[in-house]
């Protein structure tokens, strides 16, 4: 196993901007709308997942710097990984549930998977068009 | 401003744990990329789950609130991707993949479920 020592840093520093971009992301649409359902996640998640979808097409469309490693290092294992969240998706969705919420808990599941996929897709197809 | 801080050393830090264990995976047990997300999203699922109940208000453990935010926003944010869950999916259906899609999805959220209430189980007994 080789390590990369640049791919490395180019991972942490995205990391770093994903992280304190959903904190204050997710924090600001939870504040705006309410805490009753965690929309912050879920607005975090999907408009990331919009955004991988969206390299991923233009990478695959275009090519170029956008295809390379260390973007894809940099913006999609770092920024966009430290963007989105997994962890708080599952706390979140486990408060509701164990508060009562059993309903919001797994709409929270389904909309939050659907809707993901989906922005994925839009987000690849718009990419690819526009590029095209 | 520290909260902010806290939050993206933890997310670095958990960013570059996802990264590298990946190729440790395959070393040790050559799983492939896939395995990799799953396996930081459930990691990550049970550590937040754990950390949240453990220094909780009704916690055993006291924790200042920057703490508290670089290992749950930060850390465990930074290690799970919701990102790659989805294009991994999105992926394997548009190659037609549906069914494996379905599993792959369907799996990943099911065990970081199962995961993250593991983890508040065994904070619930620690808090004891």
């Amino acid at each position: 196993m080789v390590l990369d020592l640049a791919a490395c840093m180019l991972v942490f520093a995205g990391g770093f901007l994903g992280g304190i971009l959903r904190f204050a992301i997710s924090g600001i649409v939870a504040r705006r709308i309410g805490e009753t359902f965690p929309w912050g996640t879920l607005v975090v998640n999907v408009t990331g997942d919009m955004v991988i979808g969206g390299l991923a097409g233009a990478a695959a469309t275009a090519g170029g710097a956008l295809a390379t490693a260390a973007f894809r290092e940099f913006a999609v294992v770092g920024i966009l990984g430290g963007y989105t969240t997994v962890s708080s998706f599952a706390l979140q969705t486990l408060s509701l549930a164990v508060d009562g919420e059993q309903l919001r808990a797994a709409l929270n599941v389904v909309v939050s998977t659907a809707l993901g996929v989906a922005a994925v897709g839009i987000g690849f197809v718009l990419s690819a068009q526009l590029l095209a | 401003m520290m909260l902010y801080l806290a939050v993206g050393c933890g997310a670095a830090i958990g960013a570059l744990t996802r990264y590298l264990s990946a190729p440790m995976l395959m070393a040790l047990f050559g799983l492939g990329p896939l395995w990799a997300t799953g396996f930081v999203n459930v990691a990550g699922s049970f550590i937040i789950g754990l950390f949240a109940t453990v220094t909780g208000p009704d916690g055993r453990w006291l924790v200042k609130p920057a703490t508290r935010q670089f290992v749950m926003s930060g850390f465990c944010g930074g290690l799970t991707t919701f990102s790659a869950m989805s294009l991994d999916t999105f992926t394997l259906a548009a190659d037609g993949n549906w069914a494996a899609a379905g599993v792959y999805l369907g799996l990943s959220v099911a065990l970081s479920l199962a995961a993250v209430w593991l983890g508040r189980i065994l904070a619930l007994r620690i808090n004891r």
